[in-house]
């Protein structure tokens, strides 16, 4: 009887941990949007918005002058030019000021690419609003073809005081084959 | 022999013999034995790669292997010793210990028992075998060359074909402790004999009964970072990949959420056998032995809000490093709680130093040596400096080989008499103690002075002032892997039962339930459960 009991007890204790360890396998996955909800509140890993700001600036602080600087990197598979008409402006917060990027490629085929940006110091992430930038969509570059991208921004009047230089850095992806493969997979049944 | 099959709950039968006995054991000593001797070869295996490591940096410029291969020997070594090596000798440890201890007949779960060993050897193959690709034209670079970490992109975009072999033998791992851990959970809370209260039990069971929660909460986070690893290699998604809107910072995340418990999970069962040597040896009671227990358990608790400290230098906010600079600072009073009970339990007592205590003792110095230099990376701005350097690699080398090994020798040395029936071949063990003491610091102790000095880790090479340094730090490498054969000459002579034999009680002042049955422990024992007063 008290062997019986055991052999039952075994069992429920063993299923209690099995299914602790399968919830403890979906936590890794649940830590994905948690991530990217932090980030979005924190600016951790320096991502800004990735749709355009719909309102304008509140106001413009004409007595304050902060840094933005421009950093361009060509990620994996991109052998084109990829670079900012300009490596640095001097902006006021709440001042709208356009920046043109260039993107060539040299390839004989049309590449589609995705630019991805990233702000130093994270925390000013939030305070970086874009009105227009090519990171929102794809970017389709017939063969040969050298585009110029306009990307419009404005620093939010509220900037904390101690930052006085940023970083806005933007990486290009050739993302070719993985549009390509989506599309197939749309295609399917 | 149709008695194989029914062995398990047939106590009356003989045991099978040869090598059924092994693949079909369902005994909780066999399987223990088969855990430890995996985990020994597997301790050589890792030891052999790190000789080549330390034969590349015995001087500077490049010598023997090229730094393709080189990276391919950093992470199979740290893969093999972590996985194959520390990870199942406590597993064994507690295969064969806690049902004497707490008075059980076997393991709760038997058959599951033998699966989680028999997963074990599989997963190795895997992994080793990836060592071999480029010889049958499968892929260069061949193994995985990314570190034991995996960091991604270097893993995924970047990762050779046989990255895919080390996802598969990480989940088999994964899937092999997971079971290991369920199996001593069940076993501890349902087999316990009658009067063993949770609060009497040896610290040792306590000490693995909450390993075995950590298992269970984050090797499942481990087999969650891969199969990400794995869909973004293969079916497009991107977890990981900037170019699909994934972050590569979010795999650092999720990897040491799994990673920084899995350091305690490696380092908890070496504080319960530390916590059974020093009482025996210094024939007092474990001082303060409710405080080991809450300090074992706040350690667990407080290792799930400390991971970011592996990651200050990719750009926090200040608060957050902060949170995990000051919880990861907590860490050293419970910490600080068990080595004070350790000296606390000698100090007075009536010292001998026999083999184990020998261990036990450099245990808790070396130890604390690693310790106090993880209080040193704890700081932020300082770990902006030590990050990534031989610092690190001097730091958890003190609180792995000389802390979690060098306690797997301490219970080996303790135990035998009761696996093999025979006591261990004392002067080849005095040998190996006294060799492996000093070869260990000569081994990893330059290793902070080049670290502090700015040698980074994970190079083929350096720069010519280290050299001096390199070369000791090479000599005490090979002088410490050779010592290990003198352990294997004392296993084999155990095994072989040459020697002198050994009484049930063996160490006088000794206290516990495996005592009580005679030496080598009988195949089956407590069948009739033992009354715990």
């Amino acid at each position: 009887m008290s062997n019986d009991s055991l052999e039952h007890r075994n069992k429920r204790t063993l299923r209690k941990l099995l299914i602790w360890a399968l919830a403890m396998f979906g936590f890794a996955f649940a830590m994905v949007p948690f991530y990217n909800v932090i980030c979005d509140i924190t600016g951790l890993n320096g991502k800004t918005s990735s749709t355009a700001s719909s309102e304008g600036p509140s106001r413009t602080v004409e007595d304050r002058t902060v840094t933005v600087e421009f950093i361009t990197q060509r990620g994996q598979g991109v052998n084109g030019d990829f670079m900012s008409a300009t490596r640095r402006v001097k902006v006021h917060p709440g001042e709208i000021t356009l920046v043109n990027f260039y993107a060539s490629n040299p390839k004989n085929s049309d590449i589609v690419t995705q630019s991805i940006p990233s702000v130093t110091p994270g925390e000013a992430a939030r305070y970086l609003h874009k009105t227009q930038c090519f990171c929102f969509d794809q970017q389709t570059l017939a063969a040969g073809e050298r585009k110029e991208m306009p990307m419009i921004f404005y620093l939010d009047p509220e900037l904390p005081r101690h930052i006085n230089t940023l970083t806005l850095s933007y990486t290009i992806f050739d993302v070719t084959d993985r549009v390509a493969a989506t599309n197939n997979n749309v295609v399917a049944p | 022999m149709s008695t194989a099959a029914t062995a398990h709950d047939d106590h009356h039968h003989h045991a099978p013999t040869g090598l059924k006995r092994w693949l079909f054991s369902t005994n909780h000593k066999d399987i223990g034995t088969l855990y430890l001797w995996f985990s020994f070869a597997m301790f050589m295996l890792g030891g052999l790669l790190a000789m080549v490591i330390r034969t590349e940096l015995l001087e500077p410029g490049m010598q023997f292997v090229d730094p393709e291969f080189f990276n391919q020997l950093t992470t199979v070594h740290g893969l093999a010793m972590v996985f194959g090596a520390v990870m199942p000798g406590f597993v064994g440890l507690a295969n064969w210990m806690i049902p004497l201890m707490i008075g059980a007949p076997d393991m709760a779960l038997p058959r599951m028992n033998n699966w989680s060993f028999w997963i074990l050897p599989f997963a190795f193959l895997i992994l080793m075998s990836s060592m071999f690709m480029s010889a049958f034209g499968a892929g260069h670079p061949s193994a995985p060359n990314f570190g034991w970490t995996f960091y991604a992109p270097l893993s995924t975009e970047y990762g050779p074909a046989s990255t895919d072999l080390f996802i598969l033998s990480v989940h088999m791992m994964g899937i092999s402790s997971i079971m290991g851990a369920i199996n001593v959970i069940v076993t501890v809370f349902n087999l316990r004999a009658p009067g063993m209260t949770l609060m009497k039990m040896p610290l040792f069971v306590w000490t693995w009964l909450i390993t075995a929660f950590l298992l269970i909460a984050v090797m499942p986070v481990l087999a969650g970072a891969v199969t990400m690893m794995l869909t973004d290699r293969h079916f497009g998604t991107s977890f990981f990949s900037a170019a699909g809107g994934g972050d590569p910072v979010l795999f650092q995340h999720v990897f040491w959420f799994f990673g920084h418990p899995e350091v305690y999970i490696m380092i908890l069962p070496a504080f319960g056998i530390v916590s059974a040597i020093i009482p025996t040896f210094a024939r007092k009671q474990l001082f303060g032995y409710a405080s080991m227990v809450y300090a074992t358990a706040s350690i667990a608790l407080l290792s799930f809000v400390v991971w970011a400290h592996h990651m200050f230098t990719v750009g926090m906010p200040l608060a957050g490093t902060l949170f995990f600079m000051y919880m990861t600072m907590l860490i050293s009073v419970p910490t600080g709680v068990k080595v004070f009970n350790w000296v606390a339990t000698m100090w007075r007592g009536s010292l001998t130093f026999e083999l184990p205590m020998k261990w036990a003792i450099a245990f808790v110095i070396l130890f604390t040596c690693g310790g106090l230099s993880g209080l040193m990376l704890a700081i932020t701005p300082v770990d902006f400096q030590y990050h990534d350097t031989y610092f690190v690699v001097a730091h958890f080398h003190y609180v792995l080989v000389s802390g979690a090994v060098f306690t797997m020798f301490a219970a080996a040395y303790y135990w035998l008499p009761k696996w093999s029936g025979v006591m261990p071949n004392k002067l080849l063990g005095e040998l190996h103690f006294w060799s492996s003491l000093i070869s260990v610091n000569l081994l990893f102790f330059p290793m902070h002075f080049v670290g502090l000095a700015g040698m980074p880790r994970r190079y083929a090479d350096y720069a010519l002032q280290f050299a001096d340094y390199n070369f000791w730090i090479s000599i005490g490498g090979f002088w410490f892997g050779l010592s290990q054969l003198l352990f294997l000459a004392v296993c084999v002579l155990c095994a072989l039962k040459k020697g002198e034999k050994a009484p049930a009680k063996p160490w006088e002042g000794a206290e516990g339930l495996e005592w009580e049955v005679p030496s080598p422990a009988p195949f089956h024992t407590f069948e009739t459960p033992p009354v715990v007063k």
